[in-house]
């Protein structure tokens, strides 16, 4: 294994599995928090809202990821600002969560029956009261399981972030494959530690499907 | 900011640029023929709880939904050929998207299988249908047509996904898209094209996947 110990590679691939993990929250933090945005506007009243909310979710769920990484990469570097791989893919996977969070949550929006709109105009709410007391709340409930199933596919989505040169866990794999000259133990490792992450992830939003959906009809 | 945009830049190498779109349409066209092909067998597996097979998919589609899809690739080109499985990168890239779509779709088309109807079966098989015309008819049909956004959608993601193939050299559109940029030294114009012909590519493959719903899987016969 040319002084290699089973250690070493495991350490290795920690340092980066903190970074996959540090990357994942990020995006998925300020992601929620742009998407919750183009989530009002897609619903709003405002036509213009509307358009440029759907037109920005269909641009970056219509192209790959990586796309999106090198366009921010290169992008921000023709403002004159020096770019660290770090700041490309915290931008480009906030962005691509947005796209995904605010079109689930929009799903969740519509999902709440009309008749609580129409019942919420009958006690003379105005749009906003009956946005934020009837509709959000109960699209809250039904938003929880699908958004921590979404959080799965961010996490995987940060590996993209290897071919910039982000330093997290599929490069660091990568890294020490070449070094120790033991691709399929290294990637199977690597598998594992993606594995590890979001399993337990995808476990958990299915128990919440089940207990949630199965509160609804009591 | 003084930067100069230059998209004429890429006008030599637009014939590139067609070919790597066309190899793009093409992988995403063989994998998914196939991957919806193992799909279809996962989900009867599943749904059906045939023995051995039902855990054998369902151990599958843990693993493939819960890794990178890059990880996967790396692992069939890089890893494979230490146990003697050498491929080279169009048959590793068709083989980690075929896997890949694969796994999706046992889930997507279960879910189909399983909302049909019981009763269904049973009116079927009072109809005196053989189990060649029960299973085409009365299971895959129904259960294609119900899903079928679920699948288009997944087509397109993983159509997407392949953007990372050039990593290992396979030659579709964003391979074609680093060549150019490392020629004209225009990156940015030119993956901001490669990006504009990924979202034509989605926006198309999207119209042909839910005509095909329409017009072949939910024509009455």
């Amino acid at each position: 294994m040319g002084g290699f110990t089973l250690w070493d590679i495991v350490h290795g691939l920690l340092l980066g599995l903190r970074w996959t993990v540090l990357l994942a929250l990020v995006a998925f933090l300020l992601g929620g928090a742009v998407g919750l945005l183009l989530l009002f506007m897609r619903v709003s009243r405002v036509a213009f809202a509307r358009r440029v909310s759907k037109a920005y979710i269909e641009v970056f769920q219509g192209t790959p990821l990586l796309m999106q990484l090198f366009i921010v990469f290169f992008g921000l570097a023709l403002w004159g600002i020096d770019v660290p791989p770090w700041l490309a893919a915290a931008v480009a996977l906030t962005l691509f969560t947005s796209a995904f969070l605010s079109e689930i949550w929009r799903g969740c929006v519509e999902a709440v029956p009309r008749g609580q709109w129409e019942a919420s105009s009958a006690l003379a709410l105005t749009y906003s009261q009956q946005m934020w007391r009837v509709v959000m709340p109960q699209a809250a409930r039904l938003a929880i399981a699908p958004t921590v199933g979404f959080s799965v596919q961010v996490v995987k989505a940060t590996a993209v972030t290897s071919i910039i040169g982000f330093s997290e866990l599929t490069r660091m794999g990568g890294m020490v494959a070449n070094a120790t000259y033991q691709p399929f133990l290294v990637y199977s490792m690597v598998a594992v530690g993606y594995f590890l992450l979001c399993y337990p992830l995808s476990l958990f939003s299915r128990r919440l499907e089940r207990n949630l959906h199965a509160a609804r009809h009591h | 900011m003084t930067y100069h945009f230059d998209f004429a830049a890429l006008a030599p190498f637009w014939t590139l640029l067609a070919v790597g779109a066309l190899r793009t349409i093409g992988l995403t066209a063989l994998s998914t023929v196939c991957g919806l092909a193992l799909g279809i067998l996962g989900a009867v597996s599943r749904a059906w709880r045939l023995p051995v097979l039902r855990t054998v998919f369902g151990v599958y589609v843990e693993i493939i939904r819960s890794t990178p899809f890059l990880v996967q690739l790396f692992f069939i080109f890089f890893g494979l050929p230490s146990l003697g499985v050498k491929m080279n990168a169009w048959e590793a890239s068709i083989l980690a998207m075929v896997i890949n779509l694969g796994a999706y779709c046992t889930e997507i088309v279960r879910a189909g299988i399983e909302a049909t109807p019981r009763g269904q079966f049973e009116a079927g098989q009072s109809l005196a249908l053989t189990r060649a015309q029960l299973f085409r008819h009365v299971v895959l049909r129904p259960a294609l047509t119900r899903v079928w956004p679920a699948v288009a959608s997944q087509v397109i993601i993983v159509m997407l996904g392949s953007s990372v193939c050039a990593q290992i050299s396979a030659t579709e559109l964003t391979f074609a898209a680093e060549f150019i940029q490392s020629r004209n030294f225009r990156a940015f114009e030119t993956y901001f094209v490669a990006a504009g012909i990924y979202l034509i590519l989605a926006i198309a493959l999207r119209r042909v996947l839910l005509w095909f719903g329409r017009a072949v899987l939910s024509r009455r016969p």
